[in-house]
């Protein structure tokens, strides 16, 4: 017994220096919001990132995902990601969800000289003159989302809509993206609280204000809570919705039902996307969760394929975050989407496409894929960036 | 005009709902002097309950009887285990262990049930809306969370003003140690006032099934408001509970519907949105510093 300890000893003394740093996984720190209303998004982040680093490698580089909850909560994220830098020696990080918690940890991660690659959140605020070179994001722009719907506003022919988000960042990056695309007239707008659940004053309101189409981002719980109300208060066919993804999803669909159908939805990603790596993705997601992927796991198993092929590029050195950078940039994997590049910026220039809610042959409702509304759209705050 | 008279129903129907939870909050803390953070995974154990129930057998009756009955039987057993050790300490201790509950409270459900919210659908009987004003339809579901929080009221003033449990209950919320003097079984008075409470908490989850999403977590965030309600009608107060929870339902939904139009009169649309927006949130915990100081006991204190 004593004897093969030592031997084991000797062994590991006598492997080369390099040889051993290897072995040593890449630490990645998951920081996600696991419960509260925003709880199955960040679940299906957790659930999507795992699945692309199923065998403990990304891009053949071993990797320990460590995965922790930040309810929602700026500060508990930040005490987290904190505790992850000084005491865990994590230098790559990803999985926020919601832009408040992301503008709390993004700093943090990146006085550190460390790198945070966001699968979700993308505000404003870190896109244009704040960028920063250790900071990609992989989804979108918070703003092109909500362009995406304001195009499809007047490809529908709306004149005059109305408009609601809740008070956080992403909220007014919703509004704002809206406004700059959509030409029509703004009937009303109006700001929701994040933790709010009952709309029924909103509903009085967009009622009053009788529009020819409404413009809502309401993500996760949110949403399910919103479309209903919708429909309780009579508005589900007299007035239609216009929608980014993250306010009509596959779980807040299988929500609320008929309600939704007919809605209008734009998105940069979809499940009947025909490429050969989002059916690979769709198909290996729904046989080991049994749930159909949400647009949040698709950017997610996206954000894991750059890292993959990131470390892949930098020989996992992600101490070194100019090799890192080098390798990060050309965005050497197959998306999901079909399409990606990164702009100026390090966020997405990608396609957004229209999407309906319709019944299929089987009875049940899902997404459809059905025109391109923007062509490779970058930000509109690319060009403050200077890297 | 119209939208006004809908605004207020609006009010009153949210008002209602956190009825259903300070009434027993303020119970608890009034009669057995214990902070229970905990009061709002009873609430969410109600709606997930009752969600099942719903989903497995169709019967929306039976999901709110389910939901009551589990919170009461749930929170009867919390008391009798875990809270009962905690009359004695201070409040410090309480706020601990009973968010330490929370904590529990919300990774089980999440366990059961899952992280995917789940939704009841409304039965057919209350589906639809009535038209009692032209060109406003208010939906049939809302009136009728109206009527049970107006029941409940009703029963619970029968309650404590004419039966001898009732006497006690205020006996104990006036002067706990002299009821305790005068050989009242308080052990089992105090399990009971908590499942009461817990039954309304359960009640009040059931019955927003079917209007919010029923998701993990959910009875923290109407806990603060809650909390809000009691204070300002005075703690160990039924009567104090109802008006908190009218005044905060109304100044809420009030100001949500009405601020941002009454202050872009004043200033530029966009910022009258997100200056309302904030106003209004803020609206409930202003109401509360006004009572404070114009009657730092609450509106109907129940201690002498």
């Amino acid at each position: 017994m004593a004897l093969t300890r030592r031997a084991a000893i000797a062994s590991a003394l006598a492997m080369p220096l390099t040889a051993r740093a290897q072995a040593a996984p890449v630490k990645i720190g998951l920081v996600t919001t696991l419960s509260g209303p925003g709880g199955y998004l960040g679940a299906d982040i957790r659930d999507a990132f795992m699945l692309a680093a199923d065998g403990g490698k990304l891009g053949g580089v071993p990797v320990q995902v460590l995965v922790e909850d930040d309810g929602l909560k700026p500060a508990q994220a930040k005490q987290t990601v904190n505790r992850f830098l000084k005491s865990e020696g994590v230098r790559l990080f990803t999985g926020v969800v919601f832009s408040n918690v992301l503008e709390a940890v993004a700093p943090d991660v990146l006085d550190d000289g460390a790198i945070y690659i966001s699968p979700n959140a993308g505000p404003s605020s870190l896109a244009g003159k704040n960028c920063n070179a250790n900071y990609y994001v992989v989804s979108w722009q918070n703003d092109t989302l909500h362009e995406s719907a304001g195009e499809n506003a007047n490809r529908l022919g709306y004149k005059k809509m109305f408009l609601l988000a809740p008070n956080y960042p992403a909220g007014k990056d919703a509004i704002t993206g809206f406004k700059r695309f959509f030409k029509g007239e703004v009937a009303g707008e109006s700001y929701t609280k994040l933790d709010q659940t009952d709309y029924a004053p909103e509903m009085a309101n967009i009622r009053a204000a009788n529009p020819d189409a409404v413009f809502q981002f309401h993500p996760g719980g949110l949403g399910i809570a919103f479309i209903r109300q919708y429909q309780q208060a009579g508005l589900v066919g007299k007035i239609p919705m216009v929608l980014a993804a993250p306010s009509l999803d596959s779980t807040i669909l299988g929500a609320v039902g008929d309600a939704a159908l007919g809605m209008d939805v734009t998105s940069h990603w979809n499940s009947d996307f025909d490429n050969a790596a989002n059916k690979a993705f769709v198909a290996s997601f729904v046989a080991k969760y049994q749930r159909l992927p949400t647009v949040y796991a698709s950017q997610s198993y996206d954000t894991a394929l750059a890292i993959g092929a990131a470390l892949q590029g930098s020989g996992g050195n992600v101490k070194d975050a100019a090799a890192f950078r080098k390798a990060m940039l050309p965005a050497n994997f197959q998306s999901t989407r079909g399409k990606f590049k990164f702009g100026a910026n390090q966020h997405p220039v990608q396609d957004w496409f229209g999407l309906r809610v319709e019944k299929g042959s089987d009875g049940k409702l899902a997404l459809v894929t059905k025109t391109r509304v923007l062509t490779d759209r970058g930000d509109a705050y690319s060009d403050l960036c200077k890297i | 005009m119209t939208l006004l008279f809908e605004q207020l129903l609006n009010g009153l129907q949210y008002g209602v709902t956190l009825f259903l939870l300070a009434a027993g909050l303020t119970l608890v803390f009034g009669i057995m002097g214990l902070i229970n953070l905990a009061h709002g995974s009873l609430y969410m154990i109600g709606a997930f309950v009752a969600a099942r129930t719903q989903a497995a057998t169709g019967s929306f009756l039976l999901a709110v009887a389910a939901g009551m009955s589990v919170a009461a039987v749930v929170g009867m057993a919390m008391e009798a285990t875990i809270l009962r050790r905690l009359y004695a300490r201070d409040h410090l201790d309480q706020v601990l262990a009973t968010f330490g509950l929370i904590l529990f409270f919300n990774e089980a459900m999440a366990m059961i049930f899952g992280r995917q919210p789940m939704m009841a659908a409304i039965p057919d009987f209350l589906s639809g809306a009535v038209t009692f004003i032209p060109g406003v339809p208010y939906p049939i579901y809302r009136l009728a969370i109206i009527a049970v929080g107006a029941v409940v009221a009703a029963i619970l003033y029968g309650l404590i003003v004419h039966t001898r449990i009732g006497m006690l209950v205020r006996a104990g919320a006036t002067h706990r140690e002299m009821v305790r003097a005068l050989g009242v079984r308080i052990g089992l008075l105090y399990t009971l006032v908590f499942g009461l409470g817990a039954l309304l908490a359960g009640l009040a989850g059931a019955m927003v099934g079917p209007l919010l999403s029923v998701q993990v977590g959910m009875g923290d965030r109407i806990l603060i408001s809650t909390f809000v309600v009691i204070v300002i009608g005075g703690i160990g107060s039924i009567r104090g509970a109802l008006a908190g929870a009218m005044l905060v339902g109304m100044v809420d939904t009030l100001t949500r519907a009405y601020l941002p139009t009454m202050l872009k009169m004043v200033m530029a649309s966009t910022e009258a949105d997100g200056l309302g927006a904030g106003l209004s949130s803020m609206a409930s915990m202003i109401l509360m510093a006004v009572v404070l100081i114009v009657r730092p006991r609450g509106l109907f204190p129940a201690h002498g």
